[in-house]
């Protein structure tokens, strides 16, 4: 894990003492709240429905054991016993009191954390696959590259009061896991017929009200641009962004008023005059990132191994997490572990302090003490000896930490909706909850296979429902909550938006109306096609026709 | 005289800012004022702005951009770049192509919404003036410029990013 030098502790300690001043001010009154607005925001704190939202910084998804334990310190001493991860890989806390912030953010910088720039019209938190640097089908490991990006936007003093806010993603392996295609920039670490390394760069995807597709403006950028680039595509929103309307000032909007060739055309005119800079990355500097990621103290194994081999044949329910929790890892012998945080009965993606203590053991036992929070909100064991996987599975089962549903319908991705966001305009827990017990059947469940289901409980599309295989917006209606269900979303290579069924239902018709559009693909489908499969061969029109027609 | 900051001190502030011709149509027919004027008037009549004994300089709102002023930042000694409200972060970019690709070495100085909680940003995009918003208190002001000791980025008082210094 990347490490902070003097440099890096002393900005945090700089950006707490300032942090502290204008709390301070805001509490005498002589800081106005507009003008404190965007600078609390930027410490990552909302003033939400019940209290003010902390939200902390994870970058790219990386967290040590100390870091864990210290969230989990956090979780209890300020707040009410629980976190939150989100879909960008990082984690909110919904009670802290406004006054204490800055003492939170004093404990975080103990453990090199921050809730820098997790809100507010700024660069957000850079994130990547969370498989990163383990797996297979890696062609460079991107956390170096993310650790870069962290650096140059950090305190960006050009791009702290962009039109609106600005998502970055970071994909080094083949299989997108990152949503990379829908970020404000998309970068793919790709390797020209050289064999140099270098990134091919989508600009303006996003979901929110107007979901895009992020578009490509350079097939190769080569790795010591990457960030003269960046300054140039930001410069170009900072400038020409739209600022008369919030709900179109993001770069997708930019870029589809501009078209991508002329938008393409200005970012390389900026370039120019960036290019071969002093901000041109230097071979130190990458090999000076990379040195904070290289392998860990893997031991020489044989890829297969008895013991587990005997624990999948005598333990079916083992046997089940093992098949769909666990992936491949480059290195023979080793296993990825991911801990589903959606256990039927618990908000996806809450975990508790007493969770998160147990987690940071676990990463001390069996993973070198680092732990990876994922887009979907679970948590990964990245290095883990497939020789314990058994071990490890008693331990997680007696936490209630086993759920064995990774990728499944029941692994939904959810905001955390009207319960708690002021944004909000439908619940959207509750939702999750009753799909999750309507697909309560583990051998049903499996038979349904692979199929994303995400619901966000407003536009703002926090919970991913453009891209779910099926996608659940909560609306408002005349003041009454309403969902619409969208189907065949994706962020895999082929990121595709899901396309609107029809008119949306009522809370208590929601998990009917997911019955039944499973129950389409479960008597349509092939063999081998999953849901997204069929899907696509048969089109929505089956699926609508099952879900409105009348009762007979 | 009204103050502002330059270069980290409260001074008399030596211009007069043109915001509405018609409104300061006097100061805009003195000689021997410094005016700060409106890029549309500037670029209509430099030639007669230049022959004045007063000094002449110009701003520009957030939605101009340096490259509307030709080659003639060359000849300016001081460009204000105007915050219509603290939000519109468009003059930090003109403050940074003109410090730091186009190399200007005059005052750039901040007007409009001018706050402090946004003067260390802004001083490290070049601006070296700042006209503060009226109910600022110029004396604590001074305090932000000290907000941080570093940043990773180049910057108009740091020439090379942090990834090339550290030590």
């Amino acid at each position: 894990m990347y490490r902070y030098d003097n440099y890096d502790h002393q900005m945090l300690t700089d950006r707490i003492a300032q942090f502290r001043n204008q709390t301070d001010r805001f509490l005498k009154g002589e800081l106005a709240a507009p003008e404190f607005l965007p600078l609390r925001l930027q410490n990552g704190l909302y003033v939400q429905r019940l209290a003010p939202m902390l939200r902390i910084a994870i970058p790219y998804g990386m967290l040590s054991s100390r870091q864990m334990r210290k969230l989990a310190y956090i979780a209890d001493y300020y707040d009410k016993g629980y976190g939150h991860f989100t879909t960008r890989q990082n984690i909110q806390f919904n009670w802290p009191a406004l006054a204490d912030v800055p003492d939170i953010l004093a404990h975080l910088a103990e453990v090199e954390m921050h809730a820098i720039q997790t809100s507010g019209n700024c660069i957000r938190n850079t994130t990547t696959d969370q498989f990163a640097g383990c797996a297979v089908n890696e062609i460079e490991d991107s956390r170096p590259y993310c650790e870069i990006i962290r650096q140059w936007s950090t305190f960006h003093p050009e791009f702290a009061y962009l039109p609106r806010k600005f998502k970055i993603a970071v994909c080094g392996t083949q299989d997108d896991q990152a949503a990379t295609q829908v970020h404000d920039i998309g970068l793919f670490i790709v390797r020209n017929d050289v064999g140099e390394i270098g990134f091919r760069v989508l600009v303006g995807g996003g979901l929110g009200r107007t979901p895009v597709v992020g578009k490509e403006i350079r097939p190769f950028l080569p790795k010591q641009h990457l960030l003269t680039y960046l300054d140039a595509i930001l410069r170009v929103y900072n400038r020409e962004g739209r600022r008369d309307n919030k709900y179109k000032a993001r770069i997708k909007i930019l870029v589809k008023e501009t078209g991508v060739d002329e938008f393409r055309a200005k970012v390389e005119k900026e370039w120019l005059d960036l290019k071969d800079g002093p901000l041109t990355l230097t071979n130190a500097e990458f090999e000076r990132c990379k040195s904070f990621f290289h392998d860990p103290a893997y031991k020489p194994m044989s890829d297969s191994n008895p013991i587990l081999d005997k624990a999948l044949s005598s333990d079916v329910l083992f046997a089940s997490w093992y098949y769909q929790n666990v992936n491949a890892h480059k290195k023979p012998g080793y296993a990825i572990v991911t801990i589903s945080l959606k256990k039927t009965g618990s908000a996806p993606g809450d975990v508790t302090t007493d969770q998160m203590n147990f987690i940071a053991d676990l990463a001390d036992h069996f993973s070198f003490g680092e732990l990876r929070v994922s887009h979907e909100q679970n948590v990964i064991l990245a290095d883990v000896e497939k020789e314990s996987l058994y071990t490890l599975w008693q331990k997680l089962k007696s936490q209630d930490l086993n759920a064995d549903n990774l990728g499944l319908l029941t692994d939904i991705i959810c905001c955390p909706g009207g319960d708690f966001c002021s944004l909000a305009n439908a619940k959207s827990i509750p939702i999750a909850e009753s799909i999750q017990r309507r697909f309560s059947d583990p051998v049903a469940l499996r038979d349904i296979g692979a199929l994303s289901l995400n619901i966000s409980g407003c536009m703002n599309a926090c919970g991913h429902h453009h891209v779910g295989n099926i996608g659940i917006l909560g609306v408002d209606k005349k003041g009454a909550e309403f969902y619409q269900i969208s189907l065949g979303g994706s962020v895999e290579d082929q990121t595709s938006l899901g396309q609107i069924v029809g008119p949306s239902f009522a809370q208590e018709e929601v998990p009917d109306v997911i019955d039944k559009i499973v129950s389409v693909y479960t008597t349509q489908r092939r063999a081998g096609e999953r849901f997204l499969d069929t899907f696509n061969r048969i089109g929505i029109e089956p699926f609508r026709e099952k879900v409105y027609a009348k009762a007979d | 005289m009204p103050k502002l900051i330059k270069n980290r001190k409260i001074i008399d502030d030596q211009w007069t800012l043109v915001r509405d011709l018609m409104e300061q149509a006097e100061a805009l027919s003195s000689a021997e004022l410094n005016l700060i004027v409106p890029l549309p008037y500037w670029l209509e009549n430099r030639d007669a702005l230049q022959q004045r004994s007063g000094k002449s300089a110009v701003w520009l709102d957030s939605h101009e951009i340096p490259s509307a002023l030709g080659d003639d930042w060359n000849i300016l000694e001081l460009i204000a770049l105007n915050f219509p409200v603290f939000t519109d972060g468009r003059a930090y970019s003109s403050a940074r192509e003109l410090r730091l690709n186009l190399g200007f070495k005059g005052e750039i100085r901040a007007i409009g919404d001018v706050l402090r909680d946004q003067l260390f940003y802004m001083s490290r995009c070049g601006f070296d003036a700042f006209t503060m918003r009226a109910d600022q208190n110029l004396e604590s002001a001074l305090g932000a410029f000290e907000d941080f000791n570093d940043g990773y980025q180049v910057s108009a008082d740091k020439p090379l990013p942090l990834f090339r210094r550290r030590a």
